[in-house]
C-alpha cells in the first residue's frame, strides 16, 4: 500500500537537482585543482624545479575563486529551497569542505614558496637525505587528499575511514621526521637551515592530512548524520 | 559520477592502498562500528509497517493506542500509535489524504458528526478514555478546542464571538466577570490592541489574519486544555501567518497545540515534534529538529525534501 506514492532520488522541481549538482561540482573541481596543486608542489622538491613550484601558486587564484563561488551558490541555495534532510547536509558538509579544500590550496603554495626558496637561488647544494622525509609524508598527504575528494564523489565507507586512520599515522610520522631531522642537526649544524625549512614542509603536510580528514568526517555527516568529530581526538 | 574524473593520478595504487591496508586502531574500528550501527541507510522501509522514532512519552496528555478509522469500506487511519506530551506542539505533517485532519478530528470527536466513520482503538486525554459510551461531547470540545483552516468566527459583534463560548458553558458569573474573560482572551491571542475600540462590530468585518486570531481568543475563552489547529494559517498572508505562530508559540507554555500543516517551513517553525503521516499510516515521530535535519524513514525523507514525484 505504501508503494502507491512513486519516490526517487530527484527533487519534482528538477532545477533544485541541478543546483545541488552543481555544489557537488564545485567541490570536485576545487579537489581536482587542490591535488594538482600538491602533486605539483611535491614533484617541484622532488625534481628541484621552481618554475613548477610557481604554477603551484598561480593556481591558487582560481581555488580562491571557487570558494567565493560555492558560497554564493550556496547562500542562493539556502534562500530559494530551504533545504532539508540530506539536501541540507549535502549544503552544510560542501560549505565546510570547500574552505579545507582552500586551506589545502595554501598550504601546497606554502610549500611551492619552501621549493622556490631553496632551488630558485645559486645557494649550497640540499643534502638528499633529508628530502626523503618529505617524500615518505607527502605520499600519505596525496593519498588522503584523493581519498578524500573520491568519496565526496563516490561514497565508500573503507576509504572514508582510511582518510581518518592515514592522518593519525602522518602525526606519527610526522614526529619520527622531527627526531630524525634533528640528528642531521647534532650532525652538522649548519644544516639548520635546510631542517627548518624541511620542518614547514613536513608540518604543512601534515596539516593537509588533518584537512583531509576534516573532509572525510563532512562526507560522514552527510551520508549517515553523525558527526563524528568529538570522537576524534 | 564516476571516479575516473581522476584518471590522471594512478587510482589502481590508491585504491589497492585505501582497501589493501585495512584501518586497524582501536579508533578506527570503534569508529566503523559506530557507523555501522547507523542504521538510517538503505533500510527497506516501504514494506515497514511499524513507527519509527519517538512516538510513545513519559506522561502524556493524549495517548492514542491502535486508532483505526474508517469512513464505510475506506481505511483513512491504519493502526495509529501516538503520544501527545504536555506544553509542547506538535505538527502532524503529509501529503494530501494521508490522514493527518481525520486523526485530528479524532482528538475531540469531530468525526462523529460524518456518517459512516467509525473509530476504533483507544483515545485517551489525561487517562481517560474519550470514546467511552456516555462521554459527552460538549465538554470534551471544550476541553479540546479547535481552529479550523478558514477563519470562521459568528456572524455577531467581536464580543459576542469570544463571550458566547463562556457563557453557553456557565463559566462566569457576573457581566463583569466575562467581561474580563473576554479581554484576557483577546489579549492572550495578540488582538487586544487591535480592536478594543471596536468590540461591538461584526467579527467578520476583520482582516483574515485578525479573523483567525479571534477564532483563537474564542477557543482559548472556555479554557481548553488542547487546541487543535487544522491549517491555521494556510488562508492567511506571511505577516499575519507570523503573528499566529508567534501565538501558537505563546499558547504553548499553557496548553498542548497539535497542529496540521502543509507547510513542511511552519512545521519545523512553530513544533517541538513531527508526526509524518503516509497513507492512513503513521510513519515516523520524532523531535522537530531530527525530522528536518536527520529523518529516520525514507518516505519521511522523500516528503520533506520534496523528492516525491
Amino acid at each position: 500500500m505504501l508503494n502507491d506514492v512513486s519516490s526517487n532520488e530527484n527533487h519534482t522541481f528538477k532545477r533544485y537537482d541541478g543546483e545541488l549538482d552543481h555544489l557537488r561540482f564545485i567541490v570536485l573541481e576545487m579537489g581536482g585543482l587542490v591535488i594538482k596543486q600538491l602533486a605539483d608542489s611535491l614533484s617541484a622538491f622532488k625534481t628541484r624545479n621552481p618554475e613548477l613550484a610557481k604554477k603551484v601558486i598561480a593556481l591558487d587564484n582560481e581555488v580562491d575563486r571557487l570558494e567565493v563561488q560555492s558560497d554564493e551558490e550556496i547562500a542562493k541555495i539556502i534562500a530559494k529551497r530551504s533545504p532539508v534532510s540530506s539536501d541540507l547536509r549535502l549544503v552544510m558538509a560542501v560549505s565546510k569542505s570547500v574552505s579545507d579544500l582552500e586551506r589545502i590550496g595554501d598550504e601546497a603554495v606554502r610549500i611551492a614558496g619552501l621549493a622556490i626558496q631553496l632551488f630558485g637561488g645559486e645557494v649550497s647544494e640540499p643534502n638528499h637525505q633529508m628530502l626523503r622525509d618529505i617524500s615518505r609524508i607527502g605520499e600519505m598527504a596525496m593519498t588522503g587528499l584523493r581519498n578524500a575528494v573520491e568519496i565526496f564523489d563516490v561514497w565508500d565507507e573503507e576509504k572514508a575511514l582510511h582518510v581518518i586512520e592515514n592522518h593519525r599515522q602522518m602525526e606519527e610520522e610526522f614526529q619520527a621526521d622531527l627526531r630524525h631531522l634533528l640528528t642531521y642537526v647534532l650532525e652538522d649544524y649548519r644544516n639548520i637551515g635546510f631542517a627548518i625549512s624541511v620542518v614547514l614542509v613536513i608540518k604543512s603536510l601534515e596539516r593537509i592530512g588533518h584537512h583531509a580528514q576534516n573532509l572525510a568526517e563532512y562526507v560522514i555527516y552527510q551520508v549517515y548524520g553523525e558527526d563524528i568529530r568529538s570522537q576524534q581526538p | 559520477m564516476t571516479n575516473n574524473r581522476y584518471t590522471d593520478y594512478d587510482t589502481e595504487v590508491n585504491k589497492e592502498k585505501a582497501g589493501g591496508s585495512q584501518a586497524t586502531s582501536p579508533e578506527t574500528s570503534r569508529l566503523r562500528k559506530r557507523l555501522l550501527s547507523t542504521t538510517s541507510r538503505d533500510r527497506p522501509i516501504l514494506e515497514e509497517d511499524q513507527t519509527v522514532g519517538q512516538w510513545n512519552i513519559q506522561e502524556p496528555r493524549i495517548s492514542c493506542r491502535n486508532v483505526n478509522v474508517n469512513y464505510g469500506q475506506k481505511s483513512a487511519i491504519i493502526k495509529v500509535n501516538l503520544d501527545i506530551g504536555r506544553n509542547e506542539v506538535l505538527s502532524f505533517i503529509g501529503p494530501s489524504g494521508c490522514g493527518k485532519s481525520t486523526l485530528l478530528r479524532c482528538l475531540n470527536r469531530m468525526n462523529d458528526t460524518i456518517l459512516g466513520c467509525l473509530v476504533t482503538g483507544e483515545i485517551k486525554l489525561d487517562d481517560e478514555d474519550i470514546y467511552l459510551e456516555g462521554i459527552d461531547v460538549v465538554p470534551l470540545r471544550a476541553k479540546v478546542g479547535m481552529v479550523f483552516q478558514k477563519p470562521n468566527p459568528f456572524p455577531k459583534s467581536i464580543f459576542e464571538n469570544v463571550a458566547y463560548g463562556p457563557r453557553i458553558h456557565g463559566l462566569t458569573s457576573s457581566k463583569e466577570e466575562l467581561e474580563e474573560v473576554v479581554q484576557s482572551s483577546l489579549r492572550r491571542a495578540g488582538l487586544w490592541e487591535e480592536v478594543k475600540d471596536y468590540l461591538d462590530q461584526l467579527g467578520t468585518g476583520l482582516s483574515g489574519g485578525q479573523q483567525q486570531r479571534l477564532c483563537i481568543a474564542r477557543t482559548i475563552a472556555v479554557n481548553p486544555e488542547v487546541i487543535l489547529m487544522d491549517e491555521p494559517c494556510s488562508a492567511l498572508d506571511p505577516i499575519a501567518t507570523a503573528k499566529i505562530e508567534q501565538l501558537i508559540d505563546e499558547l504553548r507554555e499553557q496548553y498542548t497545540i497539535v497542529i496540521v500543516t502543509h507547510s513542511m517551513q511552519q512545521a519545523a517553525r512553530v513544533s517541538q515534534r513531527t508526526a509524518y503521516f503516509h497513507m492512513g499510516k503513521l510513519i515516523e515521530v520524532g523531535d522537530t529538529t531530527s525530522v528536518f535535519t536527520k529523518p529516520l524513514h525514507k518516505l519521511t525523507d522523500d516528503y520533506i525534501s520534496g523528492r516525491f514525484g
